[in-house]
């Protein structure tokens, strides 16, 4: 039973990456599946980030096909896309590891940057901004709005105006995540989201993950660390190890696959047990 | 650390008498010997001293680092410790912006009227010249803001589209004999066209790597200029390039003349006037399109492209469009400024376009504070207008200018105005972003 196999929203298929002789990535292939939360993970040096660099056309791949298919049947191979265009045109959005705000913009500017092509567009490429015509004012407007919403659904809406740089932690990966949001995309692709937050935080994340997934109709793309986020939101779960795809699966599937263990663990099968209530899986 | 047990003062006095050393030994040889042609000696070469000169830059340094030494350095409770007081208190800025802002630009609009009532027409030529020069030099700092204080590009060869804008206007003048008012726009056009040529190649380098093409670039047209004697008259310039007409009206003396026409006394002085309200409107237009920009799409991608191109990428924004935008519109203020230059001095040459010239205004950009545009008018002032009034204390000129740059850079790294004015807010009160936060661009 893999629902994720009929109809994805990202096929990734012999996605090969290499830098030289080192080969970051092996012929990989997974689905994302449409309306999915989908967890990449695997020890740190697996490849993870290089996936996400490739899906989002920050790395050329050497070998493969990443066939996005957005939900009105448009589809795009982000392969041949330059970065800019993947977000613009194929809707994909994405959040980095070590977070990359605007920080002497403030939130409300960080957000409104995120919504660059629609208002580029309403403001007749600045010609007809310039002079202040109506149709980018309406635009704007309803950029602000957007804005809002977001912001309000992040808790964030009572510092709009201050600086992002002044935000705490849990707060910028919040609005990092916002901000991919307000590009309106079809796929969301978030570099480890949870990183240093505290467990109440991380509970606010899954929370507004699982918004973002159901009100809004995002699949959500995640490589994660903590496997309490990832145990308890992902519809599905992928794990690598030295670039290649190890397992593939439901998180009970996942967690009982001894191959995870033993990547993850590294111990023999009949001490898997012990070891796995140790830590808590 | 050597000697924790010396007294404050034995310590203090060993480390000035250490540094006194050290100027002895560096002033003794520059300063101390200065080799001289002797006068009436058959041209033979003399060695002056001048021992006195070398003692006293010894005790200055001596005493200097004595009294530093006691009163900050190695002092318990050092006197630097109240001067903290004595820097302006965040936000107080934009208090005196409100009031300054609305006050200068009457000021500027009033000066001529000023100028004329209380020197008299031929008393204040001279001012008003040098108000024409910093207004210039207000619109060059405003076009390069553009580029370097918004998208934090580093340009230094902004000189470049100075030059191509005035040339434009001279040589169509010169060879189709169009007025003015048929050139600016083109010099501005042929600049902005400029600008994206060097652009394209250009604009995939960053940091260092940019200043110096563009610098390269800022060169390249210079030494065109210089060498293309047939077309553009190498060294020799242009000279006889028309004077700009009031619609349709000349200044020049005689029945069809702008005086005449008013029915007033023929004056050189107004066309003087008329240079500066035009400079000031085209610098006010320059500062009106960059305010409304920056509150546009556009303007927010170049902020947002300074502070992190990566993310800009990742938000779908073309960021060699951006920066090709921002270059271009840089590069076109550039060039209407340029043919106001020609048309005001009437005869131009490659002299004029030199890299010292970029190296001012980009000076002016940064004392001023990147990305502010009253920054700007404050250090064309001080810069363009302060230095012209102490002409007469040539010699010192650089001293002080290389003093005021080493204070600015000091008290104020980030310029005179450094918040960051948010180009959008919910609440009404927009509050300054702090130049602590705002990144600089990466070029």
């Amino acid at each position: 039973m893999t629902p994720w196999n009929d109809n994805p929203v990202l096929k990734v298929e012999h996605l090969t990456m290499r830098f030289g002789g080192l080969v970051a990535i092996n012929d990989l292939s997974f689905n994302v599946g449409r309306g999915d939360i989908t967890a990449l993970i695997g020890p740190n040096g697996a490849g993870k980030t290089t996936v996400f660099n490739c899906i989002t056309g920050f790395y050329k791949p050497t070998e493969g096909r990443l066939v996005m298919k957005q939900k009105k049947g448009d589809s795009f191979l982000l392969e041949r896309m330059p970065d800019f265009k993947i977000s613009a045109r194929a809707k994909v959005a994405r959040t980095f590891q070590n977070i990359r705000l605007f920080g002497g913009m403030t939130l409300l500017e960080n957000l409104m940057v995120a919504q660059h092509n629609p208002l580029m567009l309403a403001s007749g490429m600045s010609v007809a901004g310039i002079f202040g015509l109506a149709g980018y004012r309406q635009a704007e407007t309803e950029a602000i709005d957007r804005a809002k919403y977001w912001l309000n659904r992040i808790g964030l809406i009572a510092r709009a105006d201050d600086p992002a740089a002044d935000l705490p932690y849990g707060d910028q990966r919040r609005l990092e995540i916002a901000r991919a949001m307000c590009t309106g995309p079809e796929i969301l692709c978030l570099d480890e989201p949870a990183a240093g937050l505290n467990p109440k935080e991380s509970a606010e994340l899954n929370a507004l993950l699982r918004f973002i997934r159901d009100e809004h109709d995002t699949s959500v793309l995640l490589i994660e660390h903590d496997m309490s986020v990832v145990m308890e939101i992902s519809d599905h779960v992928v794990v690598l190890d030295y670039g290649e795809k190890i397992s593939d699966g439901t998180p009970e599937e996942v967690r009982n696959d001894p191959a995870v263990i033993a990547a993850y663990l590294g111990v023999a099968d009949e001490e898997v047990e012990v070891v796995e209530e140790e830590v808590g899986l | 650390m050597m000697a924790q047990n010396d007294s404050l003062f034995t310590a203090s006095l060993k480390d000035a008498a250490a540094g006194g050393l050290i100027a002895l030994a560096l002033f003794g040889i520059t300063l101390g010997m200065r080799a001289d042609v002797a006068a009436g000696l058959g041209g033979q070469m003399v060695i002056d001293y001048r021992w006195g000169a070398v003692a006293i830059i010894v005790a200055i340094v001596f005493f200097g680092r004595l009294a530093l030494n006691l009163f900050v350095w190695k002092s318990d409770k050092p006197v630097t410790q109240y001067f903290s007081t004595l820097k302006p208190k965040p936000g107080a800025g934009s208090k005196v912006g409100a009031f300054a802002k609305p006050a200068l630009l009457v000021l500027a609009v009033a000066l001529p009227f000023l100028l004329m009532s209380y020197y008299g027409a031929s008393g204040s030529r001279r001012f008003l010249d040098l108000a024409i020069l910093v207004t210039t030099y207000v619109m060059l700092g405003w076009g390069l803001n553009i580029v370097v204080g918004l998208a934090g590009l580093l340009d230094l060869g902004y000189v470049a589209f100075y030059a191509v804008g005035a040339y434009s206007y001279a040589l169509l003048a010169h060879y189709f004999g169009f007025s003015f008012w048929i050139c600016l726009p083109l010099a501005g056009i042929l600049a902005a066209f400029w600008g994206i040529t060097l652009g394209f190649p250009v604009l995939r380098l960053r940091g260092d790597y940019l200043a110096i093409v563009t610098l390269a670039f800022g060169e390249i047209i210079r030494v065109v200029l210089l060498n293309w004697y047939n077309f553009t008259g190498g060294p020799d310039g242009i000279s006889g390039i028309p004077r700009p007409s009031f619609f349709g009206l000349e200044f020049e003396r005689g029945e069809n003349g702008f005086a005449a026409f008013f029915g007033l006394d023929y004056s050189s002085i107004h066309r003087i006037i008329f240079l500066y309200y035009l400079i000031l409107i085209m610098a006010l237009a320059t500062n009106f399109v960059t305010m409304r920009l920056r509150r546009l799409p556009v303007g927010r991608a170049w902020e947002a492209l300074r502070e992190d191109e990566i993310a800009c990428r990742s938000l779908g924004i073309n960021t060699t469009n951006t920066k090709l935008t921002a270059f271009a519109l840089g590069a076109m203020f550039g060039g209407f400024a340029g043919s106001f230059f020609a048309t005001r001095q009437g005869f131009i040459s490659p002299e004029s376009f030199t890299f010292i010239e970029s190296a001012v205004i980009l000076a002016i950009v940064v004392l001023g504070g990147l990305g502010s545009q009253i920054g700007v008018v404050i250090a064309a002032l001080v810069m363009i207008g302060g230095f012209e009034l102490i002409r007469e204390f040539e010699e010192y000129r650089m001293l002080v200018f290389g003093l005021l740059m080493v204070v600015i850079m000091v008290w104020k790294p980030r310029g005179l105005i450094s918040t960051r004015t948010p180009s959008i807010a919910l609440s009404g009160k927009a509050r300054g972003i702090s130049a602590d936060l705002v990144q600089e661009g990466h070029g």
